[in-house]
């Protein structure tokens, strides 16, 4: 039995008993059962399995889990505060920025990232920043604008 | 599972239609009951259902692209007021299942939000023969109105007995039923209390016209849309069974290759696997998905494999192995074009090819399976839940009564996931290992075993006449599918040709078939002509047009765009492309910004005017006409397959080029209301015009016309001394 890696998700502590070299991304899912952490490539190529690590966004799928231990991680189940959602959550709810939506927790948390460290983030910042994030149906546009909503709603929140 | 039976995984057909198997209900009323408690139900069942299945099982073919009309739906009301409709449709991120609740919602005078939908399950939905060819709004729309209005007849009918008046003085709005004459009223929920109360729909019972709607032919966000922010929805990749496996498949080096040695010593030693060799199927399950890799990898097989085709030889390949006599059947001619061609001022004849692209959804195939008492059940992401328990029945030679199979809302398809593979190969493995099993492919298996949308070459051949009347049309395509083959211009003489060929790669289903391929051809030639003839392109289109609905979106599309549009400066150009399919009207103009020294070309802007008769949600229809437009960029600027002797050699996002933010275009949806039309579908014909009408830009920007899609993988094309 592999020793137990501890992991801080969502600000709870969970322990577990992975191989060290397994994808976060495969503990998060199949060890923790957090579940909105996408799968779409295995490369680091398609964002869907995009968490935060020490605040900013990381590709789950090609962290080591032992690399993850004991850093502060968020996943998309965390964003959600007290039945309130995240101002990015709600802004891709008010736009309607998904359609199969399979993309959507990876581009949430890269647009939460970005959000983080560039409050008032210009279109081309918001294309830059989830260039390495796809969508196959083709949301785009909606999802840009959704990002400069949350941005507007939580600067007012800020004030 | 012999090496026949994995066979028998039926190539996807490329015009999307088989036979119809027979179906009948597979809850009896009885249960129905049980299952949703008291209330009132309404079974749509077709006139002579199953006899007209038979008769009417639709040939493939050059014109056969009608499901059989048969599809049934079913209603419950419960004594809670909740509205529950049952649709064997799937919600793939085309927003079905809003669309279908607004109709339902409208006809019954129900609030949206009481309306819950059951969707693709064949254990408690309908027979459906899939979410296939944009038939979801044009079919099962009309076919819930219509139970939606036979239940809305008996609510009112029971409050007439109750109150011992005349039904047709009552009025039936918001959830209830009012007596204008008394003002008294009776919420649904308590007219059904009590009552165990089921009709089957009467045959003809009209439905509310589109411009008598109040909840259908609004914006309503998404069903459900919260539990996909939240992560909290599950695709099938993400859902658990007690004392599950995670399965691996042993992939063949190649395509077609065959198993001749199978050594699995080693991997029997590690704990807790199970192994499965079925024929030339070879695979592991355990505990987790690393374990059944590692039992995997530690399988030494050999195989014998057959040399075959690659991309490089692709489009000489599918000429050379056209089947002789194929046409005949997919030919459609009209006076002589050799007549035609005299008679013209200009003749114009060019090759167009067409690349094998991927779908590439997001969510991977994936299946979860179970056995529970010899009977199966599988939930698995698939656009066609019903083929997939016949597949999974025939497989397993057990009744299709003993399978399940269930679709949680998947994650995109777009035609791509016609099939059942990953769900009889987590379905094998979960028989052997006696344990649920689930099943995801990798991204590498589904750019690999999955389909593709077929290569093709296209032959046109055309001529003009000096005033700009086309006088004509000879057009030939060789493998990749005769949908929208047709030219929806006006022209004398005409000869119109499928033609199949020994296809290289296994091919299926792509959103919108072959219609982008035949629309690129049609209007990038048409480009040329009008050209030719000295004449503005969308003047060109307009001159040899009748069809209303199509000059009516492109012009729209003209106006919106501002078109006819002055260079403004270097390396800028315009193009405009239409067409009509599956009840959809489509027309994209687009503006390209070209560089000649780097070849770099970007699209900056695309309109796009969309007409499919009355919109039932026009947020959700901009919503699929623009996604459209974005996927089909891909197709037309960069997205190939490549592959060598049987293997894939791009098949990663890292090596095959999807669109992504930065090839994103100012994108506007004009949207053509006809609340004097039914509606028709939209997810698949808005992809259609935006590759030619991209191509034709950069023609203009250029003087470069290109016939391949893609159509700049590694940038424009240098120039010929």
């Amino acid at each position: 039995m592999a020793k137990p890696i501890p992991l801080e998700i969502n600000g709870k502590h969970y322990s577990v008993s992975c191989d060290p070299d397994t994808p976060l991304l495969t503990a998060l899912r199949d060890e923790l059962g957090l579940t909105g952490t996408k799968y779409g490539c295995g490369e680091g190529q398609c964002g869907a399995c995009t968490v935060l690590m020490d605040g900013t966004p990381r590709r789950s799928c090609q962290i080591p889990v032992s690399a993850a231990a004991s850093k502060p991680i968020t996943t998309i189940e965390g964003l959600e505060k007290d039945g309130h959602l995240h101002p990015v959550q709600q802004a891709f709810l008010d736009a309607g920025a998904f359609q199969c939506a399979y993309c959507t927790s990876g581009m949430i948390l890269s647009s939460v990232g970005l959000l983080s460290t560039k409050p008032n983030p210009s279109t081309a910042e918001i294309i830059q920043s989830l260039q390495g994030n796809i969508c196959r149906c083709g949301t785009h546009p909606r999802i840009i604008e959704a990002v400069h909503q949350a941005a507007k709603a939580m600067q007012e929140r800020a004030r | 599972m012999s090496a026949s039976s994995m066979r028998f995984v039926p190539e996807p057909e490329r015009y999307e239609f088989t036979a119809a198997p027979l179906h009948h209900f597979e809850l009896a009323r009885r249960d129905f009951f049980k299952f949703l408690g008291a209330g009132i139900a309404v079974f749509a069942v077709a006139k002579n259902s199953l006899a007209a299945t038979q008769e009417t099982a639709p040939t493939r073919g050059f014109h056969s692209e009608e499901l059989p009309e048969d599809i049934t739906a079913w209603l419950h009301v419960g004594e809670d007021g909740v509205v529950t409709a049952f649709t064997g449709k799937v919600e793939i991120g085309q927003n079905i299942r809003t669309s279908l609740a607004q109709s339902v919602a409208d006809e019954l005078r129900v609030p949206f939000d009481s309306v819950r939908m059951v969707m693709a399950d064949t254990a408690l939905t309908p027979f459906d023969f899939g979410t296939v060819g944009s038939r979801s709004t044009p079919t099962m729309s009309p076919q819930l109105r219509r139970v939606a209005n036979a239940a809305r007849d008996l609510l009112v009918q029971a409050a007439a007995k109750q109150w011992n008046v005349a039904p047709e003085t009552l009025r039936a709005a918001d959830g209830k039923v009012t007596d204008p004459a008394s003002g008294r009223s009776l919420p649904y929920s308590e007219l059904a209390r009590g009552k165990t109360l089921a009709q089957n729909l009467p045959a003809d019972d009209p439905i509310t016209p589109p411009d008598q709607w109040t909840i259908a032919g609004k914006s309503i966000p998404k069903k459900d849309a919260r539990a996909f922010v939240t992560g909290e929805h599950r695709y099938t990749p993400d859902l658990s069974r007690p004392g599950m496996l995670y399965g691996k498949v042993l992939r063949p080096p190649s395509f077609g290759a065959t198993l001749t040695s199978y050594d699995a010593k080693a991997a029997e030693t590690i704990a807790g696997v199970t192994l499965v060799r079925d024929g030339d199927f070879v695979a592991a399950a355990a505990s987790n998905e690393r374990i059944a890799q590692k039992a995997v990898e530690a399988i030494r097989a050999e195989w014998k494999e057959e040399a075959q085709t690659s991309s490089k030889e692709l489009f000489a390949y599918l000429k050379k192995n056209a089947k002789p006599g194929s046409g005949e059947r997919s030919l459609r001619t009209k006076g002589s074009v050799d007549d035609g061609l005299a008679a013209a001022a200009h003749r114009l004849d060019v090759t167009y090819n067409v690349a094998f692209i991927a779908h590439a959804p997001l969510e991977p195939r994936a299946a979860v399976a179970e056995w529970t008492d010899g009977n199966l059940t599988v939930w698995t992401g698939s656009q066609r839940p019903f083929a997939v328990r016949d597949e999974l029945a025939a497989v397993f030679h057990i009744p299709e009564k003993n399978v399940r199979v269930i679709v949680p809302d998947t994650g995109s398809g777009y035609g791509g996931k016609h099939t059942g593979d990953a769900a009889l190969e987590a379905a094998r493995l979960a028989r052997a290992a006696g344990k649920p099993v689930k099943l995801v492919w990798t991204r590498e298996e589904e750019f690999t075993w999955a389909y593709f949308r077929p290569a093709g070459v296209i032959e046109v051949k055309s001529g003009v006449a000096s005033d700009g009347t086309l006088t004509a049309w000879e057009f030939h395509n060789y493998n990749s599918g005769a949908s929208a083959i047709e030219t929806p211009y006006t022209v004398p003489n005409q000869h119109i040709e499928f033609h199949s060929t020994i296809c290289p790669l296994r091919s299926g289903s792509y959103r919108g078939l072959a219609a982008t391929a035949n629309f690129f051809a049609r209007e990038s030639h048409m480009d040329t002509l009008a050209r030719a003839a000295h004449m503005d392109p969308l003047e060109f289109r307009l001159k040899n047009l009748s069809d209303p609905r199509l000059r009516a979106v492109l012009e729209a599309a003209a106006k919106s765009f501002a078109w006819p549009r002055k260079k403004t400066q270097a390396g800028q150009g315009f193009g405009i492309a239409g067409g009509v399919e599956k009840g959809g009207h489509i027309a994209t103009c687009a503006e390209v910004a070209a560089d000649r020294a780097s070849g770099a070309v970007r699209v900056v802007r695309v309109t796009s005017a969309f007409e499919c008769g009355a919109i039932v949600n026009p947020d959700g229809l901009r919503n699929q006409v623009i996604g459209a437009n974005i996927q089909g960029l891909g197709g037309a600027l960069f997205e190939a397959i490549a592959f060598d002797n049987g293997r894939i050699t791009n098949p990663r996002f890292s090596q095959y080029r999807v669109p992504r933010f930065r090839d994103v275009p100012d994108i506007e949806a004009v949207l053509l209301d006809r609340k004097d039309l039914a509606p028709a579908g939209a997810g698949e014909t808005p992809i259609m015009a935006v590759a030619p009408a991209i191509g034709n830009a950069i023609f203009d920007a250029t003087g470069v016309r290109l016939t391949d899609l893609p159509m700049v993988p590694n940038g424009l094309p240098s120039i010929k001394a």
